[in-house]
């Protein structure tokens, strides 16, 4: 009997492929800004997130805003790092100068710091080394490029031995950087260099430090407890004189923003599946009206309330279900175009929105159809075989 | 003699069918009474509003009778609900339409096989009576064509046919001749004394006095009251 149903619904889809076209466009529509949307959404959080992982999973950065009259110093910053939950510490001054090498000149983010900002931010050097102790015991004019900036100031890496200019002071290069993949660390930073702490406070104007990161030995929340402890017990329990982040307080807040943002973009495509699913109502009524005859007949030869029931819904479930195939394979393709097209996103179809969209287009068929096929189940079988449409 | 042998098919005592028309009574039946029995041929004639159609629809459980007693091939007909009524003419009754009424969208084959369908009878079993009701007709080599591509006689052939498959208990024509020309109609009307030769049992609904007096015997309807025809 079901596979007559279905039989039946597919002839009578079939018989009027236009308007069934137009009724699943509804269903299409709307699956694939359910499918698209959300797989974008999820893409980019994947690939954000990798990136925001790349940058450091267990570093703690700390900016001081208010010093209260006892600013650090690198010696406080020692101080800190004899905690047994801190392993490193590393100013890290930052500003902007223009770094020049003969006629070629940029402009660069200098970045004040000590031996340890190499290990903590898990650098890779390719030439040379980083910046020693030394260096900035000494004040040394040395610097470290990274791979970029290299490129952009020789046009290549292997500058170890060169010198080259920051605001209009002479530095000589003892290392560069290795070429970084990650698109967000070159977002963030862009252009940079790294010159020993002191040189850079000096140039700067700015003999404290405002801000510096922290790698913990083993548990990165109690590390960061630990630098909280340390920096409330010196700005005299205010709260608000420093802000204190670690990479994974960022990815949790860009998880519960992705979370947000899937929810409110599937939330609309629901909506347009929805409006499509009044589409085959509507489409579902007229076609009730037209076919009271056909009704009619079948009742006259022994078709009960169920069967006329059953065969009606399940055409409105076919029309939201095929709707869903044919939108699910387009999904498929505007993916595959935009992956293509971003290069180093990968956006896939994850099996959970196909089984949401596919359980969703059933859900709203079945409700949709429910109506109609009721409709058409209860008409008396005297008038409907009068019926002369 | 051959009275005792006689079974009952329609058994009809008192039945009353009140419709309300704007707020007044019509009495559609009247107290019909009336037997057929198994293997007769009979028409049921009347002039339109007679009440032959509502005797056609509560003969066809299309629609119960409001008093009165129906007995159809020995079972009571009585307050059934819709889906009951439903099972009770896919088995006993075989209608044939002045219009054929076949589904424009299926084959004459298929026509032929959904009263099956709905006897929820297996793919085999469907198979052998649809081809055994289409061969009857004499319509086996046309079953692939839609109703469209059959001229009127063959449609009434093929809904003759789907009226046959589930092998009721009687064959219930409403002016099978009606849109159909005379000649067309007088081969579908000795299909039916071929089919009543055959042993079937054929209640025929007719204005027209001609093809009436085809059948074995004749019942006249008029304002919802019964009379046999000598």
């Amino acid at each position: 009997m079901f596979a007559q149903s279905v039989k039946m619904a597919w002839s009578a889809i079939v018989s009027n492929k236009m308007r069934s076209f137009l009724t699943m466009l509804g269903i299409i529509i709307g699956v694939i800004s359910l499918v698209v949307l959300v797989s974008l959404v999820n893409g980019a959080t994947g690939a954000v997130t990798s990136e925001v992982e790349s940058l450091g999973k267990d570093m703690i950065s700390v900016t001081i805003k208010d010093d209260k009259g006892s600013p650090l110093r690198l010696n406080n910053l020692a101080e800190m790092a004899s905690d047994e939950a801190i392993a490193l510490v590393a100013p890290s001054g930052m500003m902007i100068a223009s770094a020049k090498n003969g006629y070629s000149d940029a402009s660069v983010s200098v970045y004040g710091t000590t031996a340890s900002y190499y290990e903590i931010q898990g650098l890779e050097l390719s030439h040379g080394r980083f910046i020693k102790t030394t260096d900035v015991d000494n004040s040394s004019y040395v610097v470290v490029l990274s791979y970029d900036t290299a490129d952009e100031l020789f046009g290549m890496d292997e500058v170890v031995g060169e010198s080259i200019s920051i605001n209009n002071r002479s530095f000589y290069v003892i290392g560069v950087l290795a070429e970084d993949s990650s698109m967000m660390s070159r977002m963030i930073s862009g252009l940079s260099v790294y010159i020993p702490f002191t040189v850079q406070a000096r140039m700067a104007g700015q003999p404290y430090i405002t801000s510096f990161s922290v790698a913990a030995t083993n548990d990165i929340d109690t590390g960061q407890t630990a630098v909280e402890n340390y920096l409330m017990k010196r700005f005299k329990q205010d709260q608000d004189a420093f802000t204190i982040s670690n990479m994974s307080s960022i990815s949790d807040a860009m998880g519960s923003i992705t979370t947000t943002l899937t929810l409110l973009l599937g939330g609309i495509a629901a909506i347009s599946l929805l409006v499509g699913g009044i589409g085959i109502m509507n489409i579902m009524l007229v076609s009730v009206t037209e076919r009271t005859k056909e009704i009619g007949i079948r009742k006259a030869i022994g078709a009960g309330r169920k069967s006329i029931m059953t065969q009606f819904l399940i055409e409105a479930l076919m029309i939201s279900l095929l709707g869903c195939i044919f939108g699910l394979l387009l999904s498929w393709g505007i993916l595959a175009l935009v992956s293509l097209i971003s290069g180093s996103i990968k956006f896939s179809m994850s099996l959970s929105v196909v089984g949401i969209a596919v359980s969703f287009s059933s859900v709203i068929g079945l409700i949709f159809g429910l109506y109609p096929a009721n409709k058409a189940a209860r008409k008396h079988p005297i008038e409907a075989l009068r019926y002369e449409g | 003699m051959m009275a005792a042998a006689l079974k009952p098919i329609i058994t009809m005592r008192n039945i009353t069918k009140i419709y309300n028309v704007g707020g007044e009574e019509v009495r559609a039946l009247d107290g019909a009474s009336l037997t057929i029995n198994e293997g007769e041929f009979v028409s049921l004639i009347g002039p339109s509003g007679s009440g032959k159609s509502t005797m056609m629809n509560i003969i066809g459980c299309l629609d119960v009778a409001d008093e009165g007693e129906y007995l159809l091939d020995g079972q009571s007909i009585e307050q059934y609900s819709e889906e009951e009524l439903a099972r009770i003419r896919n088995k006993k009754i075989g209608f044939v339409f002045q219009s054929f009424n076949l589904l424009s969208r299926m084959t004459a084959w298929e026509n032929v096989e959904l009263p099956l369908i709905y006897q929820q009878l297996s793919v085999g079993v469907r198979k052998e009576k649809t081809n055994a009701a289409l061969e009857r007709v004499g319509l086996i080599d046309r079953g692939n064509h839609k109703p469209t591509e059959l001229s009127g006689g063959q449609q009434q052939r093929v809904a003759i046919a789907r009226a046959l498959a589930t092998e009721p208990a009687i064959l219930l024509a409403d002016e099978p001749t009606g849109n159909l020309d005379s000649k067309t109609g007088n081969d579908i009307v000795s299909l039916f004394h071929e089919l009543h030769a055959a042993g079937n049992t054929i209640v025929l609904i007719t204005h027209s006095e001609e093809i009436a007096h085809q059948a074995q015997r004749r019942i006249r309807i008029i304002d919802g009251r019964v009379s046999e025809v000598e």
